[in-house]
């Protein structure tokens, strides 16, 4: 069922760009083309790397942090009434006005584009989590307390099962939210990677390269999907009835 | 092992909204001798799970003390929960392990489950399991760390009655081969006088002592139904206080 509806996917697609016969959309044969020809130049795989390091780097920082501070705000209520407003505000700066803040204020360097993906995905990821770690088991807890659990064996082995549905909420919505910020990132302030190939292309009116990168990181999340993902629900809820 | 003394002056919750202060512990004492089975039995919602609380540790916004011997301290604790609070995620034998040292655990775990016919069970996870099973596997959670006083809060409710007495005399096969001492909570005095050395009857909110029997049957009785039935009378006609509560 799924790979007919992508062939019908594609056969609409073909069917509009046939009918149109317009240069801003190309056939998903001429888009092919495109494809494989900036793969064979080294382009398209050069870029996408370059992004998807970036996507890594940032994503991996801002899981961290986000785990961290979800937990501690999630397990102590005075802290949580104390950051509570800032985390509103954070959660309302438009993506746009942290990238250019961040440009402003510690220059076009990797590390302001780090730091302003970081801060857009920070505060979803903090609140996620304080929100699993509210709905932690207290009776469980207990039987940690009791039986004189170290706290490294509590946060492993009690609370961080229980929060594994979250967090995998959190990376899910992570990923997404992180790639379309990135390639923000990019087109405002770097010299590589999806987001500047991109902005090229607007630019040239190239739209039949603008779709062939479009794919090319698309199927790069689904692989991530299928191979890290997906797995890592399946391990994890193999106790599941 | 020493002595466990067990003096709470009071225990009092907060108002919460309508709810007013609520005193659910008063002038309570208790001593455990070492190596004794005693059985708690007092009306429901008397008191007597928080009383496990502050024993265990885990409730210490009371005015009182624990002593081992002669110093203030709790004693170390194997607690057998009314639900049995298995992690779902581990199986049956991951959970025990983790309350173990893990360079001790097989010497430890193997003939514990042995014991209590789960060693076919002990990769299983939790939710495969029935709650007879799963009450059998915190028995052997809480014998395993080895502790001065096992706590028990009704761990045989809600099973149905061939399954209780099943789990009971695995429990006192358990116990008889490694004595502990035990505080069990029930609110079932023929299951009381079953398992104890000794009653402890409680009254309602604010929580008291009202009376301690020594149970009289030999153990090598205890099966006999007709016996624990003829105490069971005994105890209802010579202490009118205690027919109130049951």
């Amino acid at each position: 069922m799924p790979t007919l509806s992508l062939l019908a996917f594609l056969a609409v697609w073909q069917g509009l760009a046939v009918y149109l016969n317009s240069n801003t959309l190309p056939t998903p044969e001429t888009v092919a083309r495109v494809f494989w020809l900036a793969c064979a130049t080294g382009q398209l795989p050069f870029h996408l790397g370059v992004t998807l390091l970036r996507l890594v780097v940032s994503f991996t920082i801002a899981m961290i942090l986000g785990c961290a501070t979800g937990i501690v705000l999630g397990r102590n209520k005075k802290l949580d009434a104390f950051f509570d407003n800032w985390l509103v505000i954070f959660l309302n700066v438009p993506a746009l006005v942290t990238i250019i803040l961040c440009y402003v204020w510690f220059g076009l360097v990797e590390s302001a584009a780090i730091l302003a993906v970081v801060v857009n995905k920070l505060p979803n990821v903090i609140v996620t989590i304080r929100e699993g770690t509210r709905t932690l088991d207290q009776d469980l807890l207990d039987m940690a307390r009791c039986f004189h659990f170290s706290k490294r064996k509590t946060l492993v082995h009690v609370i961080w099962p229980q929060l594994h549905p979250f967090v995998m909420g959190a990376t899910r919505s992570g990923l997404a939210l992180i790639w379309k910020i990135i390639l923000v990132v990019e087109l405002l302030g770097r010299s590589n990677g999806m987001g500047y190939q991109l902005h090229l292309f607007f630019q040239l009116f190239d739209v039949a390269s603008i779709l062939a990168y479009t794919i090319a990181f698309v199927a790069v999340i689904q692989i991530i999907e299928l191979l890290i993902l997906k797995p890592l629900d399946k391990k994890s809820m193999r106790w599941r009835r | 092992m020493s002595d466990v003394q067990i003096n709470i002056n009071s225990k009092t919750y907060s108002a919460i909204g309508q709810a007013g202060h609520h005193t659910a512990i008063a002038d309570f004492k208790l001593s455990l001798k070492s190596g004794e089975f005693i059985c708690l039995v007092g009306p429901s919602g008397c008191g007597k799970t928080t009383l496990l609380n502050i024993i265990a540790d885990l409730d210490n916004d009371y005015e009182g003390e624990i002593m081992v011997g002669q110093e203030h301290t709790h004693p170390k604790i194997g607690y057998i929960f009314q639900n049995p609070r298995l992690l779902p995620w581990r199986t049956v034998r991951e959970n025990i392990e983790l309350v173990l040292d893990s360079h001790q655990s097989a010497a430890i775990i193997d003939p514990l489950l042995e014991v209590m016919q789960l060693t076919q069970s002990q990769h299983v996870y939790p939710e495969r399991l029935s709650l007879g099973m799963s009450r059998r596997v915190s028995i052997i959670r809480a014998f395993a760390v080895d502790p001065e006083v096992l706590l028990m809060d009704e761990p045989f409710v809600s099973l149905d009655a061939p399954t209780a007495r099943q789990v009971r005399e695995l429990l006192l096969k358990l116990w008889q081969e490694r004595p502990h001492t035990v505080l069990f909570v029930t609110h079932d005095l023929r299951e009381a006088i079953a398992l104890a050395d000794r009653l402890i009857f409680l009254s309602a909110s604010p929580m008291t002592v009202i009376s301690e029997i020594t149970v009289p049957i030999p153990r090598s009785e205890r099966h006999n139904e007709q016996a624990i039935e003829a105490f069971r009378q005994q105890l209802i006609n010579d202490y009118p206080a205690i027919k109130k509560l049951l």
